[in-house]
């Protein structure tokens, strides 16, 4: 061996000496704490990141489950603007029932917490309660139980037969199909409610103290001190809330049959989009329709901190 | 005798600023409508079973700064929020101007509060702040503006008008908080602690503010507080408070002279005065001798006691001396801790009794610790009380 290929050798082996010392090195400091993360890793990368974008390639294509998917480029996105009335009707709906949805259940969810926020006896049972339509109202078993609640003879026409009301089918008939929906969604209450409730409780008694001395009535000091106070908390409350409408799925499923039927007063953005993906396995054009809601969402949200500083008041 | 020459500092700071500034003379209190008189009958407070204010008498002449102490729990705020309205009153009666309040809304008794936590509406400007209430009563925007501007140049806070609360220091929120009471014009101004947020410097400062303010005003004003040196260099009248019941009303002096029981002379007063357990040896129309600290001491005042009685012995740290001529020999005392603050030295000092005795003696003084004085009393500054604590 040459002096040169020696010092080869040397110069070499001293660099993998010195690679494994830095990963040796990685390996003690941070090793047990990847280790531990291991799992949420694998589930972020191969059930979120991966599908994903494998969604994202897969909406420029013709993806239909059983050939090869073919690069089409904008012509899905270019599809869903210019050539599908299908789509249009899915982003009416979807627009009416988080326009009308939203708001109503957070009138109604701040509604029963300023109740529930006047000292009453029992009040964690009362908060149970009003929060179980929140587990439940998501299940297909509630989504079963309202179908049953608003048919043609169901509960609600017979309690209103009593009065010599001839309801209609609320669910069949598509002036009310989509408000049934929608009461469905104001029911499941509880979860804004309980937050609104701590932010309730975190307005100090002082500023109702100081304007009752300032004589304002309980309307004023609801539109003065309690609305302004609670601003953080609505803010909050009101995009959860809209990104759950955007998403909003198995009621709609479950009382129309998956059809979105009648006439399509019940097509929710997200059952076309299933219709699109398991029913006519139209995978890439499903991808597309994902991807435009996903951008719809982060757009709404932009837009809402962009908008926030005007009316949101933090106290710090 | 920080309290005491707090107290006169205050009203030399007052006059002097008031004789400086002609067009700012103290206005005399009967020119001032505003002011209005507060009087309550048996007045109680109880929530259900637990009574916590048991049948309080008091009168409050118009235009008088009244100060209620007391340790925490005695009942101070309580009283102050019935008054306010932001309690109902379980019992008794009140009177503003002679006139029922039990069932007047807070709104509607002319009355405007500052809190202790201020109490600022934190998502509005100091101008809304203080126009709030004016709003809330439909007043014209101008003479809103009018109101406003008048309150903020009296508390030299115009330039902080556009500034939201946050935005304020400790002293400026107290001071917007004052304005806000100040734009209502009520006829009686009640504080809640106000300075108790505040540091120990700003609360001097603000503590003489509100002084001038009342002198200025001219309005009824009611005070609470826990810190005595605030109720005695700030009050007309004070009303000690213990465990909702009155122990005694009347002048800062008065309170600090003739203390009408134990509990009064322990709580004005700083530090507070020394007690010592007593029997009296013998009294006639004229004197009294008592045995005290081991020894005996007489006084040149009767005792309303018999012979024999067990007593409490008072005297205040301030009134005893170490030097000849300064009273008559108390007790020889043994020196545990000497505080020097410069203008005053504070000795701590054990009785031949075993009972400790606090000595405050004006100047430096440099003493030696375990040695031995002999504590000097005037025996015309000695408080005397019966078995049940009322000075005797």
């Amino acid at each position: 061996m040459t002096a040169r290929s020696m010092e080869t050798g040397v110069s070499a082996t001293g660099r993998a000496v010195a690679k494994t010392g830095v990963w040796a090195r990685i390996w003690q400091q941070d090793g047990p704490g990847y280790l531990f993360l291991l799992p949420w890793l694998i589930g972020f990368f191969g059930l979120t990141v991966g599908p994903m974008i494998t969604s994202l390639y897969l909406s420029f294509t013709n993806f239909d489950l059983l050939t090869t998917p073919d690069w089409v480029g904008a012509a899905n996105y270019t599809r869903m603007f210019t050539n599908d009335p299908k789509f249009a009707a899915a982003m009416r709906v979807t627009f009416f029932f988080v326009i009308f949805s939203v708001p109503l259940k957070l009138a109604f969810a701040l509604a029963v917490a300023m109740l529930l926020n006047r000292g009453l006896k029992g009040l964690p049972l009362y908060r149970a309660v009003f929060y179980l339509p929140s587990l439940l109202g998501g299940s297909v078993a509630i989504a079963i139980l309202w179908r049953q609640l608003f048919a043609g003879d169901g509960l609600v026409n017979q309690f209103l037969a009593n009065f010599g009301i001839i309801g209609p089918s609320w669910i069949s008939n598509p002036n009310y199909s989509l408000w049934t929906l929608i009461i469905l969604s104001v029911w499941q209450f509880g979860s804004p409610m309980i937050i609104f409730l701590a932010g309730l409780r975190q307005i100090p008694q002082d500023m109702y103290e100081a304007a009752s001395l300032d004589g304002a009535s309980k309307w004023r000091q609801f539109w003065k001190i309690t609305l302004p106070l609670l601003t953080p908390v609505v803010f909050f409350n009101a995009i959860v809330q809209t990104i759950d409408a955007f998403k909003s799925f198995t009621p709609a499923f479950v009382i129309s049959g998956g059809t979105g039927q009648p006439i399509n007063s019940t097509l929710f953005y997200t059952l076309y989009l299933y219709q699109e993906a398991f029913g006519f396995f139209r995978m890439g054009y499903a991808s597309a329709l994902a991807w435009f809601l996903l951008l719809m969402i982060a757009a709404f949200t932009a837009f809402s901190f962009l908008t926030s500083k005007y009316w949101v008041h933090y106290d710090d | 005798m920080e309290d005491l020459n707090g107290r006169q500092d205050l009203r030399h700071t007052i006059l002097t600023k008031a004789s400086a500034d002609p067009g700012k003379d103290r206005r005399p209190r009967e020119e001032t409508a505003m002011a209005a008189s507060v009087e309550l009958k048996k007045i109680v407070k109880a929530y259900g079973d637990l009574e916590v204010v048991h049948g309080v008498d008091l009168t409050i002449d118009p235009g008088e700064f009244v100060v209620f102490v007391g340790p925490s729990g005695c009942g101070k705020s309580t009283l102050l929020r019935m008054i306010a309205g932001l309690e109902p009153i379980t019992g008794g009666e009140l009177l503003i101007e002679g006139e029922r309040m039990n069932e007047v809304p807070a709104a509607k008794r002319g009355i405007a509060m500052v809190f202790q936590s201020y109490a600022l509406y934190p998502h509005m400007s100091v101008y809304q702040n203080l126009a709030f209430g004016l709003e809330t009563a439909r007043v014209p925007k101008a003479e809103i503006k009018q109101k406003v501007e008048k309150a903020a140049q009296i508390l030299r806070i115009e330039p902080l008008l556009q500034r939201k609360p946050k935005q304020l220091s400790g002293g400026q929120r107290q001071r917007v908080a004052i304005g806000r009471a100040i734009t209502r014009e009520p006829r009686i101004f009640l504080f809640d602690e106000p300075l108790s947020n505040l540091d120990a410097e700003l609360r001097v400062q603000m503590r003489v503010e509100i002084a001038k303010l009342h002198n200025d005003l001219g309005n009824t004003m009611i005070y609470v507080t826990h810190d005595q040196v605030e109720a005695m260099t700030m009050a007309d009248k004070i009303v000690v408070l213990s465990a909702g019941n009155i122990e005694q009303a009347g002048a800062p002096l008065e309170l600090y002279n003739k203390p009408a029981n134990l509990f009064v002379a322990g709580f004005i007063g700083s530090p507070k005065m020394n007690f010592f357990k007593s029997s009296l040896e013998a009294a006639d129309g004229r004197g009294a001798k008592l045995a005290v600290a081991g020894g005996s001491l007489a006084l040149s005042r009767p005792v309303a006691a018999k012979a024999g009685d067990a007593l409490t012995f008072g005297v205040r740290p301030e009134h005893i001396g170490i030097a000849d001529g300064s009273g008559v020999p108390f007790a020889e005392v043994k020196v545990d801790l000497v505080e020097n603050l410069g203008g005053q030295t504070l000795l701590y000092t054990t009785a031949p009794d075993g009972t400790g005795l606090t000595i405050v003696l004006e100047g430096q003084r440099e003493i030696a610790l375990g040695s031995a004085v002999i504590a000097h009393v005037d025996p015309a500054k000695c408080h005397v009380f019966d078995g049940e604590g009322r000075a005797v």
